[in-house]
């Protein structure tokens, strides 16, 4: 019989669907096998024109059209596409009637390029384009859609009409954390006792001409280009930045108790989730690593672990020189000797830097190690740098018995987040 | 929602013990009671013509802001609503202790993506003359745009700047989606508290109204009003339906009563049930029936007065004037009228409010020549906050009087 409370008396959260998309395909399997084979999806742009970048390669996803294109309508596709995944494997509620809320790690949400040159095509021929024309332009015209269309909530709203979920949704963002701080309320949600089950979401669309020249702005962003596929190499000595990427994860989580009344199958289960905020630099870790530390620390204590239980680490691994440094530091103070034990890999050497998604498509690829008991490679590591020396996994997966994993996202704003996901409940 | 089975231990209690205020009225509680009493309402016809704003009252970000580098990092908004966060940690006279600080839970809801105005239309300009080359736009996003932008500009930087300027570190969640995210901030954090999961938060918004792009948003959709102001319930379901936009940070702290003793904090008020739901506004009635359930839920007594964040939307407000009509002899306020429309804001606006009542004994004057407000002599013990979303969301708190 198994305890379907924890150490701390509280119900065990269990994953029991998955949905994933990412520049490598779309659902478990294609990933899945693209991941383990050290695929890269990150490729040349081709969205849009990439005159005059520094960066012109990212993980975009092709193979969903969006026309005229929107990060945010992209986003509500990608988000759809991995929550129906996820729904059908858990095989939950009934169609259209999800029974629990709607946690979702969505991108910050504006009007876009594309649709100001609409409204400035609006504004009289020959006249200045200011905002006050814009707005003229915006009074006179029939425009509804774009209301609907770049309210924040918008994803969300969309998602909780098509899928059902319960109460109100929450569209949520911690930068780069984002995804895993989506499945923490819903795990928190269900140790309240507040609901029997949650679907948590993170999803980001963003590679759009703006976007990109942001993070570049912000030196963030490797160079690499060419060939694109070789551009991320996180804790590699030659690593350069991130790369951007599109994707979308999405988890059904559910109390122990509700998945096993129905007879559902369990995939795992968020044991711990650990979030510190860092009030060092707007972009920077604190030098001395201590959110990250803490953060670290109270996903431990959260699920009653010590650092000697977990056996991989999914890494944030963005491939900036400072992040993966910062991280190390991180793992290696609260992990000590056993440090270089555990295997330490980075799905986004393969898939790029999914954004809000990230932690989200993250916790999908924990689980499905999980699952096959085999770890995806750290892709792009030719050059080690010495002052990291994790076991990264280097270039190819590897066979290995895994019952605990961790998975450190961490994000602008001082932002850090961690989970700790098992196989089976104990 | 699913209700609970599992048997739970009684939820801890939650107070208000930091109010921080800074709007179009002011800077402070003692400030914006006075200005309540007084019926002043500061609006803005011209800036924006043919828009009416409720432009934020001159503040010294210094004294909250101390760092000048600190100020240049952020957009209106994320200074605002940095100012009135700090406002509320003083209020709560947790301001820095680094102690507490380290471990108070941040919830905060947020908006964001200020646009460089200049750099926008200069790019269009060229564009619509037709002299953009391929590539054109990169190339002037690239040498136009501040690197630093766009951390002013991201939702969750809001967040970031409490924590890099007063401290607050416990933990920092960003919660986006207009005036839902402004009631889910206080319903999440009242949970994780009343059920023993955190022992202080704070929560809150900033708003910055006097936004062209903002205008631009809500415009799409024609819900930014035009001048002449009319109070809101004066709008109507006519051509001047909609909301004027309003600037002004809203932050408040949360703690459990007990954390809040153990340190000899005093409360403004008890924080007692936050609820929410998200109709799908499909078809008329939806918005009124929501509301009665979650009126229902809280289970106010008859001695309640209401505090409504009520837009001036279309069709949202003359369902909620539906859903108030029920409720006839209960005193209502409208935080639209005296404030405009803080999006995010208007329901931790509802909440300050509230507490800042209840800790008084009075409600405030009312200001509506419609007769919707009308004067209440009787000293409240509970006040409900409503928010209703003028696209979606609807939310409620009960706030209790502590005796």
């Amino acid at each position: 019989m198994t305890a379907t409370r924890d150490t701390f008396g509280r119900p065990v959260v269990v994953v029991t669907g998955m949905g994933i998309v990412t520049s490598l395909g779309a659902g478990k399997d294609d990933n899945w096998a693209r991941l383990v084979a050290g695929r890269s999806g990150i490729r040349t742009i081709s969205r849009f024109p990439t005159d005059g970048l520094r960066t012109t390669m990212a993980g975009t996803v092709d193979f969903l059209k969006v026309e005229p294109f929107s990060s945010t309508d992209l986003s509500e596709k990608l988000a759809d596409l991995a929550a129906e995944e996820a729904i059908a494997q858990a095989g939950i509620g009934a169609k259209g009637d999800f029974p629990g809320p709607l946690f979702l790690a969505v991108a910050p949400v504006e009007v876009e390029w594309p649709q100001r040159e609409e409204l400035a095509r609006a504004v009289t021929r020959g006249a200045e384009i200011t905002y006050d024309s814009l707005l003229e332009a915006t009074a006179k015209g029939d425009y509804p859609h774009y209301h609907r269309r770049f309210l924040f909530g918008s994803v969300a709203d969309a998602l909780a009409e098509t899928f059902g979920t319960k109460g109100s949704p929450i569209s949520l963002s911690t930068a780069c954390a984002s995804g895993a701080t989506a499945i923490q309320l819903g795990v928190e949600a269900i140790r309240r006792g507040e609901t029997d089950a949650a679907l948590c979401v993170g999803t980001d669309g963003s590679v759009n001409p703006e976007a990109l020249i942001r993070f570049s702005l912000l030196s963030a962003l490797s160079t690499q280009n060419d060939p694109p596929e070789a551009a991320v190499r996180p804790f590699a000595k030659n690593r350069d930045g991130f790369v951007m990427a599109e994707g979308a994860g999405a988890l059904v989580l559910e109390s122990l108790d509700a998945a096993t009344a129905r007879g559902a199958k369990i995939l795992g289960v968020v044991t711990g989730c650990g979030e510190l905020a860092d009030s060092f630099h707007r972009t920077r870790s604190s030098p001395d690593g201590k959110p990250i530390i803490g953060c670290i620390r109270n996903a431990l204590d959260d699920a009653g672990l010590a650092p000697e239980q977990i056996d991989y680490i999914n890494a944030h691994g963005t491939g900036t020189p400072e992040n993966d440094k910062m991280e190390y530091l991180g793992v290696s103070t609260v992990f000590g000797d056993h440090t270089t034990k555990i295997p330490v890999s980075s799905n986004k050497s393969m898939v790029g830097h999914t954004l809000s998604a990230a932690g989200a498509v993250e916790a999908v690829f924990s689980l499905l190690t999980l699952e096959h008991q085999r770890i995806p490679p750290t892709i792009n590591y030719d050059v080690p740098d010495p002052a990291i020396p994790f076991d990264v996994v280097p270039n190819v997966a590897r066979d290995a018995r895994v019952t605990t994993v961790m998975s450190n996202s961490f994000g602008f704003g001082g932002q850090n987040a961690t989970l700790i996901l098992t196989g089976e409940p104990a | 929602m699913a209700e609970s089975r599992s048997p739970q231990p009684a939820p801890v209690e939650a107070w208000i013990t930091g109010i921080g205020l800074a709007t179009s009225l002011g800077e402070g509680p003692e400030a914006h009671w006075q200005a309540l009493q007084a019926g002043t309402i500061n609006v803005d016809e011209t800036t924006f013509k043919p828009y009416v704003v409720h432009p934020l009252a001159p503040v010294s970000f210094d004294a909250q802001i101390p760092k000048k580098g600190d100020q240049r990092q952020m957009e209106a908004w994320q200074r605002i609503g940095t100012y009135a966060a700090g406002l509320a940690l003083a209020s709560a006279g947790i301001k820095g202790n680094a102690d507490i600080l380290a471990r108070t839970d941040m919830i905060v809801a947020a908006g964001g993506g200020e646009r460089d105005l200049t750099v926008d239309s200069g790019i269009l300009n060229t564009e619509m003359q037709g002299n953009a080359a391929p590539g054109f736009l990169n190339e002037r996003l690239m040498s136009d745009l501040r690197p630093t932008l766009f951390l002013a500009q991201l939702s969750n930087l809001l967040a970031g700047n409490i924590a890099i300027v007063h401290g607050v570190t416990g933990s920092s969640r960003t919660f986006m989606g207009e005036e839902a995210a402004g009631f889910d901030a206080a319903r999440v954090a009242l949970a994780r508290i009343a059920s023993g999961q955190s022992d202080i938060a704070l929560i809150g918004a900033a708003h910055n109204g006097e936004r062209k792009d903002l205008l631009m948003l809500y415009e799409f959709g024609h819900f930014a009003l035009k001048a002449p102001f009319r109070p809101v319930w004066a709008r109507g379901a006519d051509s001047n339906s909609g909301f004027a936009l309003g600037s002004g940070g809203v932050f408040l702290v949360v703690e459990s009563k007990e954390h809040a003793e153990a340190r000899g904090a005093k409360p403004f008020a008890r924080l007692s049930a936050v609820v929410a739901d998200h109709a799908r506004r499909k078809s008329g009635g939806e918005v009124t029936a929501t509301l009665e359930r979650l009126w229902n839920r809280l289970g106010a007594g008859k001695a309640a007065a209401i505090i409504t964040g009520a837009t001036g939307a279309e069709p949202a407000t003359a369902e909620e004037k539906a859903f108030l009509a029920a409720h006839a002899g209960t005193p209502v306020r409208a935080t639209a009228t005296r404030f405009g429309h803080l999006v995010e804001a208007q329901f931790p606006l509802g909440l300050a409010l509230a507490a800042l009542s209840l800790s008084r004994g009075e409600l405030f004057a009312p200001n509506d020549p419609t007769g919707v407000e009308v004067a209440s002599l009787t000293a409240p013990s509970q006040i409900v906050v409503v928010g209703t979303g003028h696209w979606r969301g609807e939310g409620m708190a009960l706030v209790e009087a502590v005796r």
